[in-house]
This record gives C-alpha cells, sequence and structure tokens, in this order.
C-alpha cells in the first residue's frame, strides 16, 4: 500500500509574461517503508517538489496524498498540525536552535506536541542512542561537529515518529565520513525502524543508499531506477549512468 | 546616483527605520511642545504676577532642554548605531563593489539629512497640534480663561527645535562618518555569522553577588528611606552610587540565574515552547545587563520626578483653602523699645483717613510678644544642638513668639478653625512645619515647663498642636506659644498681624482698592511707627506663586519624565525588534517542526514582556525608598495627595512605557511572521 500518492502536481512561479514552470506534471508513490532519493541539477524543481510534500510551499495543480489524505487541501492551523504529527524534517544547514542543547532541540519537537517531560525524556534518550548522539545532548550546536548537529537534527525529525521524514540535502555541509555515517544511520532508521524516508540529494553517492532513486530533470520526471538486489557499489554505478545521461551539473558535482 | 541609493535604502529599509523615525518624531514633537509653552500661556488671560511666573517657567525649560537635548542626542546616536549595525552586509557589498569609504559616509549623510528633515517636519507638525492640547492644560494649571484662546504656532520655539536637532543630526552624522572609516570588509562580510556562544555564568558566584548586590541596596534604602534627615550631601552620592552598581550587579546575576531557576522547573520548562522562549529571554537578558540597569534608573528618576511634582502640585493646591483661609494680612514687626505715634495698624489707618470697613467686611488685630527670656536655647535646652543639626541656621539667642489664646482663638473665629481653651497655668506649643514638630515634641515629653513673662507655665499637651496664624502657602509655622490672657508684657510686643476678609464679592478688585489706601497710608506715615518691617500678604497673591510653582514643577516634572520613559521604550523596543530580525530564522525553524502561530505569538509576547517588565519592576521598587525619601522633603508642603499623585504618574507610565511594550511586540511579531 503507497504512504505517499503524487499526482500530477505542477508548480508555477512568476507572472503571465514570464512564467516558470518549477515543476511541471510529476506523479509518482512512495510506499511504506522505501528510502526514496530524489535527484536532479540545480533548479529542476526538487527542492520545490520537497516543499510542496512538506506543505511549507503550495501547489498550482495536482494532488498530493499521504495515507489517503489529500495534503494539498489542508488548511491554516490543521497545516502546523499535520507537519509535527505526521512529517519530520531534515534540512541541510541542520536548522538547530543555536540557542538550546542538543536534549532541548529535540525535546522541542516532543513538547511542541505538548507530551509530558517524562515521556519527552525517555524518547529523546531512546533516539539519542539509536543516532550515537547520547554524548552530545547536553551541548549546544556551536559546541558540535558538523556530522554530529545533523544526527541530532535527524534525531529530532524522527523522535516523534512521524510517517515520512523529509530530508533536503542532508549530507550537503558534512564531510565525506560524517556523510557516509549518517546515511549509515538513515539506513538503520529505514531497515530496523521502518521509518520511510524521501531524501533530495545532487549527490550520487549520498543517492546510493536508497532503495530507490528519482531523477527529475526542468521540473518532469526523467527517469527513476530501483536498487533491487544490487549491492551499494552496484547502485552507485547504475545511478551514475543515468547521471551522465542526464548530463549538465549533476556530473559536475559527482 | 548616491541620492538614489540612499532615497532606496530608506524605502527598502523602511521597518528598521520606523522606529528610529518614529523616536525622532517623538523627540521633535515633545521638544517643541514644552518650548511652546510660553507662548500658549501668554495667549490666555492671565494676571500680571502670572506673567513672571510664565517667564519663571520658560527660563526654567529652556534650562532643562538642554539637559533633554543631551539625552535625546544620546539616544539617537544609539538608534542610529544600531541601524547601522543591522546594515554591514550592505556595506560590505557597497565595499566589494569598489565604493570608498567616503561615499559610503556620503550615502549615509544624505540618508540621515532626508530623515533628519522629514522627521523635524512631522514632529513639528506633530507637536504644534499637540501642543493645542497642551493648552488646555496651561491653562487648567494656570486656572485662566480660555474664551479668548486662538490658534496659536511659536515661531520661537520651532527655531529653537530646528537649532536643537540641527545639532544633534550633526553628532549623528559626524558619530556615523567616523564609524565608516573604522570599518573593515571582513568584519562586515562575517558579521551575519552569528556563532554567539552561550557562556552560563558559575551560579554559585551569581548567587553571590546578587545577595551582595540586594544587600548593597538593601542598606542604601535604609539609609534614604529611614534615615533621611542624617544624610549629608556626599554620603548621598555614595548611596546614589550604591544604588546604580547595585542595580547593574542585579541584572548581572539575575541574567545568570534566571535560566538555571527556570530550568529546575522542568515540568513547566519541556511545555509547549517554554524551552526555546526561556533560552531566548536568557540570551537577550545576558547582552542587555547594561541597557536594563540605564532604562531601569531612567524609570525611577521618571517615576520619582513626576510624582513628586504632582505630589507638590497637589498638595499645593490644598494647601491654599487650608493654609490661606483669609483674603489678606498685614504683617508689622515691631521694635518693642522705640517710640511709635501709633499703638495699631487699625489706629494708623483710622487717623490717616482709612476705615478699614470700608473694604473688610471680617477682620481682627492682634498683637504678639516676645520675651528676652525665652529664646531656642531656653526652650531646646540640650535639644538644640540636635536642631542646630538640622537648621544651621537657626541662631539660639533668637526668641520665641507668644500670643495669647484669645486673640488666637479670635483669628480662629475669623478663619473659622476650631478654637483653644487653656487653664490657669497651662501653654499650647502651635507648630505645623514637620521637623520642627518633631524636636519640639522631644521636648515637650520630657520637661513641659517654660518661664513666660516670669510666670511658670505647664504644657496643656505634650505635644505640639497643628495649626498657624499667617497666611501661608506651606506648612512653615515654626512655633507660636499660646499662653493664658493674663500671661503677656505690653511693652514687649514683638510683632503685629491684621488679618482680615474683603468685603467685595470680586476679590480681585478688592484687593486693587486696598492695596491702593494701604500704600498711600503707608506713605503718610513713614518712620511714625516703631516698625523695622511690614509685610502684606495676600491669599490672591499666594495663589498665584503657588499655581505658578505647581505649574513649573509639573511641567518640568513632565517634561523630564516623558523624554526619559521615551528613551527607555526606544531602547527596549530597539533590542527586542533587532532581536527579532535576528530570530526570523529560529521562528521559522519551529513553524516547520509544526509550532501553532499563536504558540509562537505567545513565546514573543512573554519575551518581549519580560524585557519590559524586568527594568520596571527594580525600577518601582527602587521608587518606593526614592519616594520615601522625596517625602521628607515635601513635608513642609504636605503629602497628604501622594496616592493620588502616584496613580496619576502610573496612568503616565502605562499608556507611555505600556504603549511601547505594545508597538514593540506588534511590529516583531510582524517582524517574525512576514518572511513567510
Amino acid at each position: 500500500m503507497s504512504l505517499l500518492r503524487i499526482e500530477n502536481i505542477e508548480k508555477y512561479y512568476g507572472n503571465k509574461s514570464s512564467l516558470t514552470k518549477a515543476i511541471d506534471g510529476i506523479s509518482f508513490s512512495v510506499d511504506k517503508g522505501e528510502f526514496i532519493s530524489i535527484m536532479g541539477a540545480s533548479g529542476s524543481g526538487k527542492t520545490t517538489l520537497l516543499n510542496c510534500i512538506s506543505t511549507i510551499d503550495r501547489v498550482t495543480a495536482g494532488h498530493i496524498y499521504l495515507e489517503d489524505e489529500d495534503v494539498t487541501a489542508i488548511k491554516g492551523k490543521a497545516l502546523n498540525r499535520f507537519r509535527r504529527e505526521k512529517l519530520g524534517f531534515i534540512f541541510q544547514d541542520f536548522n538547530l536552535l543555536d540557542t538550546l542543547t542538543a536534549y532541548e532541540n529535540i525535546g522541542l519537537a516532543l513538547s511542541i506536541q505538548k507530551r509530558p517531560a517524562a515521556e519527552i525524556e525517555k524518547a529523546v534518550h531512546t533516539v539519542a542512542e539509536q543516532l550515537g548522539i547520547t554524548d552530545v545532548l547536553n551541548k549546544y550546536p556551536y559546541q558540535m561537529s558538523g556530522g554530529q548537529k545533523q544526527r541530532v537534527a535527524s534525531a529530532r525529525a524522527i523522535v516523534t515518529s512521524p510517517k515520512l521524514v523529509l530530508a533536503d540535502e542532508p549530507t550537503g555541509a558534512l564531510d565525506s565520513k560524517s556523510s557516509k555515517m549518517l546515511l549509515e544511520r538513515f539506513n538503520f532508521l529505514n531497515h530496523e525502524l521502518d521509518t520511510t524516508i524521501m531524501m533530495v540529494t545532487h549527490d550520487s553517492f549520498t543517492a546510493s543508499y536508497a532503495s530507490r532513486v528519482i531523477f527529475i530533470k526542468d521540473g518532469k520526471l526523467f527517469h527513476e531506477i530501483s536498487r533491487g538486489g544490487d549491492s551499494r557499489k552496484q547502485f552507485f554505478d547504475k545511478i551514475i549512468d543515468v547521471v551522465t545521461l542526464l548530463g549538465g551539473d549533476v556530473s559536475d558535482a559527482l | 546616483m548616491l541620492f538614489k541609493l540612499s532615497l532606496n535604502n530608506i524605502r527598502k529599509s523602511l521597518r528598521d527605520y520606523a522606529i528610529y523615525f518614529f523616536t525622532l518624531v517623538i523627540g521633535v514633537s515633545v521638544f517643541y511642545v514644552f518650548n511652546a509653552i510660553g507662548g500658549q500661556a501668554a495667549m490666555m488671560r492671565v494676571n500680571d504676577s502670572q506673567y513672571n511666573i510664565v517667564y519663571l517657567l520658560k527660563v526654567a525649560i529652556s534650562g532643562t532642554s538642554v539637559f533633554v537635548a543631551g539625552v535625546l542626542g544620546l539616544l539617537i546616536v544609539y538608534a542610529s548605531r544600531f541601524l547601522m549595525k543591522r546594515r554591514n552586509k550592505e556595506f560590505a557589498l557597497y565595499m566589494t563593489l569598489g565604493m570608498s569609504k567616503g561615499k559610503i559616509s556620503a550615502i549615509l549623510l544624505i540618508e540621515t539629512l532626508i530623515i533628519g528633515i522629514g522627521s523635524l517636519f512631522i514632529g513639528l507638525l506633530a507637536g504644534i497640534g499637540l501642543s493645542q492640547l497642551m493648552s488646555a492644560l496651561v491653562a487648567n494649571l494656570f486656572e485662566a480663561d480660555m474664551t479668548a484662546y486662538k490658534f496659536t504656532v511659536s515661531g520661537e520655539a520651532i527655531i529653537k527645535t530646528i537649532i536643537y536637532f540641527a545639532v544633534m543630526y550633526l553628532v549623528v552624522m559626524i558619530f556615523n562618518s567616523f564609524v565608516v572609516t573604522k570599518m573593515k570588509l571582513i568584519d562586515l562580510m562575517q558579521s551575519g555569522k552569528r556563532s554567539e556562544q552561550i557562556k552560563l555564568k558559575n551560579p554559585w558566584f551569581c548567587v553571590i553577588v546578587f545577595l551582595l548586590a540586594a544587600a548593597a541596596l538593601g542598606y542604601a534604602y535604609y539609609q534614604v528611606g529611614w534615615n533621611s534627615k542624617m544624610i549629608e550631601r556626599n554620603q548621598m552620592i555614595l548611596y546614589v552610587a550604591l544604588g546604580c552598581i547595585s542595580t547593574v550587579l542585579i541584572f548581572w546575576s539575575v541574567s545568570g540565574m534566571l535560566l538555571r531557576v527556570l530550568m529546575s522547573m522542568k515540568r513547566s520548562y519541556y511545555r509547549g515552547l517554554n524551552a526555546f522562549t526561556f533560552r531566548q529571554i536568557s540570551s537577550t537578558v545576558n547582552t542587555m545587563v547594561l541597557s536594563m540597569s540605564v532604562i531601569c534608573l531612567m524609570l525611577f528618576l521618571t517615576i520619582c520626578a513626576l510624582t513628586s511634582a504632582f505630589t507638590v502640585r497637589n498638595a499645593m493646591n490644598s494647601n491654599i483653602k487650608n493654609l490661606c483661609p483669609a483674603d489678606f494680612e498685614y504683617y508689622t514687626s515691631l521694635v518693642p523699645d522705640e517710640p511709635t505715634e501709633y499703638n495699631s495698624f487699625t489706629e494708623m489707618c483710622e487717623k490717616n483717613g482709612y476705615d478699614l470697613s470700608e473694604d473688610f467686611d471680617k477682620c481682627v488685630d492682634v498683637m504678639v510678644y516676645t520675651d528676652n527670656d525665652l529664646t531656642f536655647e531656653k526652650f531646646f535646652g540640650d535639644t538644640l544642638k540636635k536642631v542646630q543639626a538640622d537648621f544651621p541656621f537657626m541662631q539660639s539667642d533668637i526668641t520665641e513668639t507668644i500670643m495669647t489664646v484669645s486673640d488666637y482663638n479670635a483669628v480662629m473665629d475669623l478663619y473659622g478653625k476650631d478654637k483653644l481653651t487653656l487653664g490657669e497655668n497651662e501653654f499650647i506649643m502651635l507648630c505645623n512645619y514637620k521637623p520642627m514638630v518633631n524636636f519640639r515634641n522631644e521636648v515637650l515629653g520630657t520637661n513641659n515647663e517654660i518661664t513666660v513673662f516670669g510666670r511658670t507655665l505647664k504644657s496643656k499637651y505634650d505635644e505640639c498642636t497643628d495649626g498657624a496664624v499667617d497666611l501661608s502657602a506651606d506648612r512653615t509655622n515654626m512655633g507660636i506659644i499660646i499662653v493664658p490672657d493674663d500671661v503677656k508684657d505690653d511693652s514687649s510686643i514683638g510683632a503685629e498681624y491684621f488679618i482680615g476678609n474683603y468685603r467685595s464679592d470680586d476679590k480681585e478688585a478688592a484687593e486693587k482698592i486696598v492695596l491702593e489706601k494701604i500704600d498711600q497710608v503707608d506713605r503718610d506715615t513713614a518712620g511714625m511707627r516703631n516698625a523695622d518691617f511690614f509685610v502684606k500678604t495676600s491669599k490672591i497673591e499666594i495663589c498665584t506663586a503657588m499655581i505658578g510653582l505647581g505649574a513649573i514643577l509639573t511641567f518640568l516634572g513632565l517634561y523630564i519624565g516623558l523624554v526619559f520613559l521615551i528613551a527607555s521604550g526606544v531602547i527596549l523596543a530597539l533590542k527586542v525588534l533587532s532581536e527579532s530580525t535576528d530570530s526570523i530564522g529560529r521562528y521559522e525553524m519551529l513553524r516547520k517542526i509544526g509550532a501553532e502561530e499563536n504558540e509562537i505569538s505567545r513565546s514573543l509576547f512573554r519575551q518581549t514582556g519580560i524585557f519590559f517588565i524586568l527594568p520596571l519592576l527594580l525600577g518601582i521598587l527602587h521608587s518606593v525608598f526614592g519616594i520615601k525619601f522625596a517625602v521628607y522633603f515635601m513635608e513642609s508642603f504636605g503629602i497628604e495627595k501622594i496616592f493620588e499623585s502616584t496613580v496619576i504618574t502610573s496612568a503616565i507610565l502605562l499608556f507611555i512605557y505600556g504603549g511601547y511594550f505594545l508597538v514593540t511586540y506588534f511590529s516583531s511579531r510582524s517582524i517574525i511572521r512576514d518572511k513567510r
């Protein structure tokens, strides 16, 4: 059964005289427990797509269903509730609150849901263990490395047990070692906790950790490949092939 | 080209400039309104002696204006420095594009000029409008007739305002150019990257500092509040300095402890956005220790100035009714041993063709006596040293004033006040000047016998009786001894009081006639009486002087109070607004993880509220003791109306400070919502 269903969505910017089609008729669906990567050159519309799914941005046309609920029809206050109950976010620049400690950053996602303090404490410690950040819980963002920050951000995203975790270039600001570590954690979350993850990236190495990769070019679906039984290395090679086909910026970013 | 750039900059950063502009406009209009008061009052029908008061008021306001200009100038420099900091990125862009520092200075210069001229123009317009409202207040204070009033514009005040503000803007321009020449490109470019470290202060050290500061403050409070009369000037400076330093230390230590305390309350800390709110508050309070202290002290001064001014003014108005129960008094100080043609004022007038009953329907003419053996020294004995410490001008050989009980009762009859009864060998001490009352009570409590003209009298009460014979604006009767009628010596008459009420209902006209006639008598009889001087006092004269003094105090209190309030409001508003701008990302983040909009608003409301309330709380606490100290000095005026004054002060405070709070809250809310 599909968790997320995207039906022919379009997103236009600008006015009549100069119209930009950021997304031009994209449809696909994501099953529960999948780890999906969306690839495309800069300006291909992948971040716009993510913003539309996460209700940060609104589509011009088309529908997005999460568990058969039409996301595009949610309005006002219900949007905030939808976001905090159904979605988890991970951003390229971590987006941690610099005034709070790691513990408080993670706990904030729960306290916004008005969970009691005792439950928050338990949940934060559990998720911190899963992501290997127990020892930095009392540190402030400026005291942590980039990898640690991103894992804290990931912990915040999954601590509420969301239906779908959306990650926007999560490895963008990390060195290769930290990237690898983070992605392995994503795999762990995906396999062991059955978390559904949707990740936007332009880095083939990052994308190769996913179970399926969707390629976007100029706001349209270009191609899509599944990992199947391949090893990560084999899958990486396949991705490289498509990227070469795609041409342009993405190949520069290898 | 530069001009266009400047203009667009202003348009673009209109929101940042709004509060700056708003402040300038208020500053200009307040400055104009107060400096235009002279012209306002002149338009009204006020009498001659009030013209003098109006002149005095103008002088006082001019003097205060220099000080006010200084405060406003500092404020403007502060605000403009603030705006400069916000624009570091922009300056960096100019510099990377190869613009010279001179050109950047020129841009700033043009901006300041545009803003300056704009604010002056709007401020003056607002000021002219407001000053019409102020006229109502002026008329009320001077009890003048408003019917002749016309719309006025004071050219003098306009010119003055323009000159003062031109100088202030000039200072800002010089300051800005100075800052620009000091700028380094690398600092400018990195200015956006906030990696502010949260330095948690050692909590125990904070607690110790807090306790020390609180103790020091308590000591200063005690000295100022309960030991008021023992304080010398040097000590006063010490206590004020102690208070200021303690204020800073208290804010410093509270900023360190605040978060710890809040964090320890686990349940509320992890509820909703509380963790975020508390962190925001503590990080901002940490950077605001000094400005909060300054604001706290300014609020303290404002509250004290306003309350004292209103108290004195209100007391004066009620004093007039209480302490001026008759229309006219003619006081003659007599020299007992010298020869004289007339035995009394009434006789003197009559023999010179002026029948006082023509103009007075009720009057008394009484004598007071002095006994050369009954001096202050005699009365006070050992206590004299203490008295002289408080009243250094009091010489020990000054004689006490003595009055017979029936003379006193005659005066009271005229005043419509309670009379006194006295036993054969009794006396009553009449005194209403509080500090003196205290000393006299001390003496009366221990030794209540005195010798008057060879007769030993015993005090009827062991304390002074409240009252006075003179017409006066305030409680200044240092002491009159009321004795039985047979205890007097006609050869030692010290002075004479003639007190009366005018027959006519038109008091002003009556007074004019009376004064003319009495002046004529005085001229005709010059040197014929054993008088060394005489004083004419009238209710109208006292009223005018009192009202004038009250008006001056009210205006000066309002002037300084308003300016300080505005200054505090602006400093806080700028801080909070810039904090909000810096935190846009954080709020955006909160929204992304699903925080409700009204939760976010509540968080912002709390943050803004705390910043406004913290200095206010300490300021109010300071004021309680400050006013207690002021009360000591206001006692001679009477302090019955202090509650009313406090209410008025609170209303003004609430209106302006509260207004700034709301404006700040709503504009920061629009800042953090805008980026969506």
